[in-house]
């Protein structure tokens, strides 16, 4: 290995956005190098064995599995592109250097273009004893479930009904682990109401307005009290519920990854409707340091479907900026916007939207 | 109300439901979704024309009656496993239900399931009439149930029991 790697463009992250950033990029003729700190690229797609949504263009109808195995044969049966698991980058520095560890090593890259897919972090919540064993993230119980085959336990209490909350707590049912309730802050259902119906038929009740008062546990989880919320998110005494759980599953939202733009200087701005700080960055996803691009959810928490299109955008907007593609890129950036603006256009995407023209100082621009 | 239980209302439902006279010819599919999502599938997946083109892909999905035959296609490649298939022309007293399923372990033909009602609560225990495959792909089975004509549009789900890690 040379002393300095050299590639002409670095993807960071070798989730959706990444896999389909690289493909989209080595497909117009550059050379991409992908660095994932797993040791399976795909992302969150390695434990998402429900299908998808979106349109044929975003693998609607395949399940989250299968489109992460097929990005990433797309990338690795092309020449152009070198995937390195198991790496993980450390900073992007002022004179253009990357540096990564990988396989216990301090290594230095130095790409012409940069994108970072770092993807998203879970949150958590706060409550006394949330420290007790038997508390995860619902994506470590998705990981353990679906990647590991290990159940977490023998009833869990799933809080937070996004399309998170509500997928997990369907896959918990697919494992054969019993859901003793979905409870969740907000008075309405956050995901998709197919999938909380689909729950809900299974017998799992599924209860807005209400959070956790507390958890407890000798030295695991044994349960949680649950209270009920007013209209102004307060709790009412007297409305507490004890349920006996020796898991709980945490399914209250994601926050952007993005250490790494902070670190290489990326102007931030904290967007409500984006689920963070996330770098301010242009159309075609550059970021105000030149040649640093963003897709996926370290630009703004989302789906999956729109990661993939960002990740495309991303990747043909780099490699055009390196002169390749330059009769076709434009048609395809051009495909990109479309289908991010047509999964956006919906009630589902208003709040991603919302987001989108704050962060591009365009608040009082008509959608 | 569906947005805080996630169960579909009789007045969701109404907007959703084909003609009794329809009902009454054969198998007819009843999409049960209601919410504006970015999702087509469905109408790509019906090669009779009775699941229309969206302008929109966040659109709900629209149905013409009369064109569907209930082959089912749709059932497995639905998403969001809201698509059913009625069938009430099976029998004076039983109608045919037919339900997306994935779970393990399979039903068997033959065999007496629980079957629930959108909101998990079990209607009774009636029998399997066919398990069909969506494909090695697909991973998603069709089940078909015979219910009492009464409950055709109750029964969405059924429980086998199978494998539970609780005591």
């Amino acid at each position: 290995m040379p002393e300095m790697k050299q590639t002409e463009i670095l993807v960071v992250g070798g989730g959706p956005a990444g896999l389909c950033a690289a493909a989209a990029a080595a497909q117009l003729g550059a050379s991409v190098l992908i660095l994932e700190r797993d040791s399976k690229p795909g992302g969150q797609l390695v434990k998402q064995t429900h299908k998808f949504f979106g349109s044929k263009k975003q693998y609607a109808g395949d399940r989250g599995i299968h489109i992460g195995d097929f990005l990433l044969e797309q990338v690795e049966t092309n020449p152009k592109v070198e995937v390195w698991p198991d790496t993980t980058c450390l900073g992007i520095y002022e004179d253009g250097v990357v540096t990564a560890e990988k396989d216990n090593k301090h290594i230095k890259i130095k790409p012409e273009r940069v994108i970072v897919a770092t993807g998203a972090a879970e949150k958590a919540l706060m409550f006394p004893n949330n420290d007790l064993p038997g508390i995860y993230g619902a994506g470590a119980v998705q990981t353990l479930m679906n990647v590991a085959g290990v159940v977490p336990g023998k009833r869990v209490l799933m809080v937070g009904a996004g399309n998170i909350g509500l997928i997990v707590s369907y896959q918990l049912l697919q494992a054969g682990v019993e859901v003793a309730a979905v409870i969740e802050a907000a008075p309405k259902i956050g995901g998709y109401l197919v999938h909380a119906s689909k729950i809900r038929r299974a017998g799992v009740p599924i209860l807005t307005s209400h959070t956790v008062k507390e958890a407890y546990g000798d030295k695991t989880l044994e349960g949680a009290v649950i209270w009920q919320l007013d209209e102004n998110w307060q709790p009412i005494p007297g409305t507490e519920q004890d349920i006996k759980v020796d898991v709980m599953c945490l399914a209250v939202g994601l926050s952007p990854l993005t250490e790494l733009c902070w670190q290489a200087g990326c102007q931030m701005k904290y967007v409500a409707e984006l689920s963070g700080h996330v770098p301010v960055r242009n159309e075609y996803l550059e970021t105000t340091r030149p040649g640093l691009y963003v897709a996926g959810d370290v630009s703004g928490v989302e789906e999956a479907s729109s990661a993939m299109v960002e990740g495309r955008l991303a990747g043909v907007s780099a490699a055009l900026s390196l002169g390749y593609g330059k009769d076709t890129a434009p048609q395809l950036q051009a495909e990109a916007l479309a289908e991010l603006n047509e999964l956006r256009s919906g009630p589902a995407g208003e709040k991603t939207m919302k987001g989108i023209l704050k962060l591009m100082g365009k608040e009082g621009a008509a959608c | 109300m569906l947005i805080k239980t996630g169960i579909p209302t009789a007045e969701d439902l109404s907007k959703v439901y084909p003609s009794e006279e329809r009902m009454l010819k054969g198998p007819v599919a009843i999409i049960e979704c209601f919410q504006k999502i970015p999702c087509n599938p469905c109408t790509e997946a019906c090669k009779q024309g009775a699941i229309l083109p969206m302008k929109d892909i966040n659109d709900v999905p629209e149905m013409d009656f009369d064109k569907c035959n209930g082959c089912g296609v749709c059932i497995s490649r639905c998403p969001g496993l809201a698509i059913f298939i009625v069938d009430r022309s099976y029998s004076e007293k039983e109608a045919i239900v037919r339900i997306p399923y994935e779970f393990v372990p399979l039903p068997e033909v033959g065999q007496k399931v629980a079957c629930l009602n959108r909101a998990g609560e079990e209607v009774g225990q009636f029998e399997v009439k066919k398990v069909v495959s969506g494909g090695k792909k697909n991973m998603t089975y069709t089940v078909w149930l015979a219910v009492p004509q009464e409950l055709c549009m109750e029964v969405r789900n059924i429980r086998l029991g199978g494998v539970l890690h609780g005591e």
